[in-house]
């Protein structure tokens, strides 16, 4: 490219630069519905949230419902249940933070706590995806315990979790995940 | 508007009637009648959608309409959507709950009662709107063997569009001119092509009451349910034109700077 | 001009890359420094835009192509999922559905410059018959595209189309079976479509590389068919052409954003918002609007063998192109008698564009346009196989001048810059 000295070239590299940067501006613009197209779509995210309904849940039972892809536990402690994870010390536990994402400050602003893992105690929503590799745990009943700690054993690699889902042994680093959750009534919540 | 009908049904006669002694009695053309204005403030490219036009024709659709007629593209969560009626959160929940789909399979693995019914639930915001027939075969033979079609897109599915839909909508009064006899089982309407169309007219002064207190003439609620139409064939026609007056803007400044630089860069050339 | 690379690295990184592959050189050499005739004009601009229509179709493919179901079943509601669900899906496909027709439109411009300026002559011979393969590539990869959203006239596009090979005697129906891979068009023949249709248009860009490499071994043809004799012919291509180009897109991006935007289903037919029933036929079957000059000599033939051969035939006459014309003159400038017989083609080639959208029995003006579509079809082939050999020999060229730059600087004593 000839270097021309003159004014007429300091006129034209502005205009180069001028050009450059409206296109610059317009090329970044333009390219951002073909990012944005890969982010869920309108009718993924309309099944974001999910209600259950409670009321057919027996003490002591858990079912399990699709939210997100993922399964998620929907557990009715019994009174034995709850005393037996108030009674745990948290500074024990292999995970104390809360993984609640419905504390105020953040999921793990606060301890591990049985209040702070389920917002009413008889009932414990949680995301049913072992926090080690992705397998879906199985609950401990008092007809078939799994694991020793009454909560869940994950059979791909023995994590052990408690009644409130925290992680006690095994290779999980973290406790269950709490999803986001509103009660809409006693018996219907809404998660996510 | 009453007025135009008539004296556009008897010119249609009277041309008709003339055409019609000059050749053959039955050589009658039957080509539609090319489709009036429905005046849509949605078209140009600035046109945008009136909320209140859209949420009464959500209102006739699924009053009078949805017995037959599928809008099975739209879902439920489209209704609270920015650029469509625009419902609330909460009316789009109820207007969902409202309707009832067929049901997963329950615990048994069963998808009928012991009636053979099948099992139905209420709707959700994920869910697309029902369709009133479960397929083409059970359509047929609630409808006289005449298959309604399914609206998601149907102003786009026409030559013509809303104005199309619109006309078949208000053509119903329109007299047959003399000659013309109307198929068994079918219904006139010189908007559509052949003049006979399966569709009884659907449209009466009042079929529905509007809640916002809008006279339900015949006009008002065809031009109400086209428009809604239009929506469910175009949800996101508003976001396109608001985007694209931007767009023009831009490569308008653009293609200025460029010429500038064009001519610059050209006037060393000599 | 090819010739020796005057290239020389400005950083030591450059001359790292370049001494272990050239492509700084090569892009030097092609895109900044290349001598280029300096009187082109907006007519040779379509070239650069067809490179950016290439590009944007296969962004816009890819993309569509990770929401895009390939079945029967779901095809059509996939693509209503796009426009509807998927984030900015609806502008997405539109600009794939748009851009297809400004592709065409920018490509006939381009082969209509490349006729009227002699492009096609020695020693650019090459260069046109690269660029008929293309042009036949695009048609194939539209076809297949066309097919995908499972629509009215997708499905019985493919049809009337494939059931064109049925023509061929003895082996027809075996191939027309073969196609579909089923007894009439159905799932099988749309997945194989998709696979069709996302890989043409790499094939398209590789042959695109050969036919630029040819361009650039002659170098650019230009307006008045002289050759370049000096280097005050050429300017080079950065920022000349680079600049030149740039605007002249901007200007074919508007009118691409007018029709996305303000009237994105101006190019399209209403029945293929229709999802495809086998059982009921539209009244019209029209294919879209670039191809419907083949498809009005197609059915101006009432016998279905000979029409396929008379529409094959017309793209096929391209290829000879080259040596049909006697002409030592290349462009039509100076050549005043093939210059009305140049328009008079055109004009052949909107017509029979007009006959393709109409019905076959259709009636205008008390002409019935099947016989429009039978002239307009003798044109065509006279204007390749006896109109251009024949004017070559009979015409009296005018007075061709000195050089580029000589003329440049004649029509700069009349009016200021370009």
């Amino acid at each position: 490219m000839a270097a021309t000295i003159s004014d007429a070239g300091t006129r034209r590299d502005f205009l180069y630069v001028a050009s450059g940067a409206v296109g610059a501006v317009g090329v970044a613009t333009a390219a951002w519905p073909f990012i944005d197209q890969m982010n869920p779509t309108t009718a993924a995210l309309a099944l974001a949230s999910t209600e259950v309904d409670l009321s057919t849940v027996q003490p002591g039972q858990q079912v399990i419902v699709k939210w997100r892809g993922h399964p998620l536990f929907v557990r009715r402690r019994t009174p034995a249940e709850i005393e037996a994870a108030k009674a745990v010390d948290v500074n024990s536990l292999p995970d104390p933070l809360a993984f609640n994402h419905n504390l105020a400050g953040g999921e793990d602003s606060g301890p591990a706590t049985d209040a702070n893992r389920a917002t009413k105690p008889e009932w414990l929503i949680l995301i049913g995806v072992c926090t080690h590799l992705g397998c879906t745990p199985t609950v401990s009943t008092p007809q078939i315990p799994e694991g020793d700690y009454g909560g869940w054993l994950c059979h791909c690699h023995g994590s052990m979790y408690d009644t409130a889902g925290r992680i006690r042994k095994g290779p999980a680093p973290r406790n269950l995940e709490v999803p986001p959750y509103t009660f809409l009534s006693d018996t219907r919540i809404k998660v996510g | 508007m009453r007025l135009t009908h008539l004296s556009l049904g008897s010119s249609l006669v009277l041309v008709l009637g003339l055409s019609a002694s000059a050749f053959a009695a039955d050589a009658i053309d039957t080509k539609r009648l090319h489709p009036k204005s429905g005046e849509f403030e949605f078209e140009g490219p600035f046109g945008t959608y009136d909320r209140g036009a859209l949420q009464r024709g959500y209102q006739v659709y699924k009053e009078v309409c949805a017995a037959c007629h599928a809008v099975n593209h739209l879902s439920f969560h489209n209704l609270d959507e920015p650029g469509g009626p625009e419902f609330s959160e909460a009316q789009a929940k109820a207007l969902a709950a409202a309707a009832k789909i067929p049901a997963e399979p329950n615990d048994k693995g069963e998808t009928t009662d012991d009636k053979g019914q099948p099992l139905m639930r209420s709707a959700t915001l994920a869910d697309h709107l029902p369709m009133p027939f479960p397929n083409e075969n059970a359509a047929r033979a609630n409808n006289g063997n005449n298959l309604p079609p399914d609206l998601s897109m149907i102003v786009k599915a026409r030559e013509g569009g809303a104005d199309y839909v619109y006309s078949i909508l208000t053509g119903f009064h329109e007299k047959a001119p003399a000659g013309f006899k109307v198929t068994e089982g079918k219904y006139f309407n010189p908007y559509f092509e052949g003049w006979n169309i399966g569709m009884p007219p659907p449209l009466n002064a009042n079929s529905v009451t509007y809640s916002d207190g809008t006279k339900a003439t015949i006009e008002q609620e065809a031009k109400d349910v086209t428009t809604f139409l239009a929506w469910a064939s175009e949800p996101k026609m508003e976001e396109r034109k608001r985007i694209g007056f931007g767009v023009m803007i831009f490569l308008i400044a653009l293609a200025g700077i460029l010429f500038a630089a064009y001519r610059k860069v050209w006037k060393d050339a000599h | 001009m090819s010739g020796p690379s005057t290239y020389k690295p400005n950083s030591s990184l450059e001359r790292w890359i370049d001494a272990r592959l050239p492509l700084p050189r090569l892009l030097h050499d092609t895109v900044h420094t290349f001598p280029t005739p300096k009187n082109l004009n907006i007519w040779y601009t379509f070239g650069g835009i067809l490179a950016f229509c290439l590009g944007v179709q296969i962004v816009t493919g890819i993309v569509l192509a990770m929401h895009y179901v390939a079945n029967a079943g779901l095809a059509f509601d996939s693509v209503e999922a796009i426009m509807r669900d998927v984030n900015y899906g609806w502008l997405i496909r539109y600009m794939h559905a748009n851009g297809a027709s400004m592709f065409f439109l920018a490509v006939y411009i381009h082969m209509f410059r490349g006729l009227y300026y002699g492009s096609y002559k020695a020693p650019r011979e090459l260069i046109w018959i690269i660029g008929v393969l293309i042009y036949l590539l695009m048609m194939a990869t539209a076809f297949f595209g066309y097919v995908l959203p499972w629509g009215q006239m997708s499905f019985w596009g493919a049809t009337v189309i494939t059931n064109l090979f049925s023509a061929i005697p003895v082996v027809g129906s075996h191939i027309a079976t073969w196609l579909w891979g089923d007894f009439a068009v159905g799932d099988a023949t749309l997945n194989r479509f998709f696979s069709l249709h996302y890989l043409l248009p790499f094939i398209i860009a590789g042959v695109v590389v050969l036919h630029i490499w040819a361009l650039h071994v002659p170098g650019n043809n230009n307006p008045l068919g002289i050759d370049v004799k000096s280097p005050q012919d050429t300017v080079p291509f950065h920022p000349y052409y680079t600049v030149k180009d740039a605007f002249y897109l901007t200007l074919f991006v508007i009118i691409f954003a007018a029709f996305v935007f303000y009237s994105p289903d101006f190019f399209g037919n209403p029945d293929n918002y229709q999802p495809a029933n086998p059982l009921v036929t539209p009244p019209d079957i029209v294919p879209e609007w670039y191809l419907l000059p083949f498809y009005a000599m197609l059915r101006s033939i009432p016998n279905k063998l000979l029409g396929v051969i008379v529409m094959g035939g017309a793209i096929v006459t391209l290829v000879f192109l080259p040596w049909l014309d006697t002409s030592r003159v290349r462009s039509c400038r100076f050549r005043p008698l093939m210059k009305q017989f140049f328009w008079g083609f055109v004009v052949a080639c909107v017509l029979l564009g007009y006959c393709g959208s109409q019905s076959v029995d259709a009636v205008k003006f008390g002409i019935p346009m099947v016989w429009v579509a039978r002239v307009a079809s003798l044109y065509y082939y006279a204007f390749f196989w006896l109109i251009l050999p024949i004017v070559g020999l009979i015409e009296t060229p005018k007075k061709l001048p000195a050089s580029i730059a000589q003329s440049v600087l004649g029509d700069n004593a009349a009016q200021p810059a370009e």
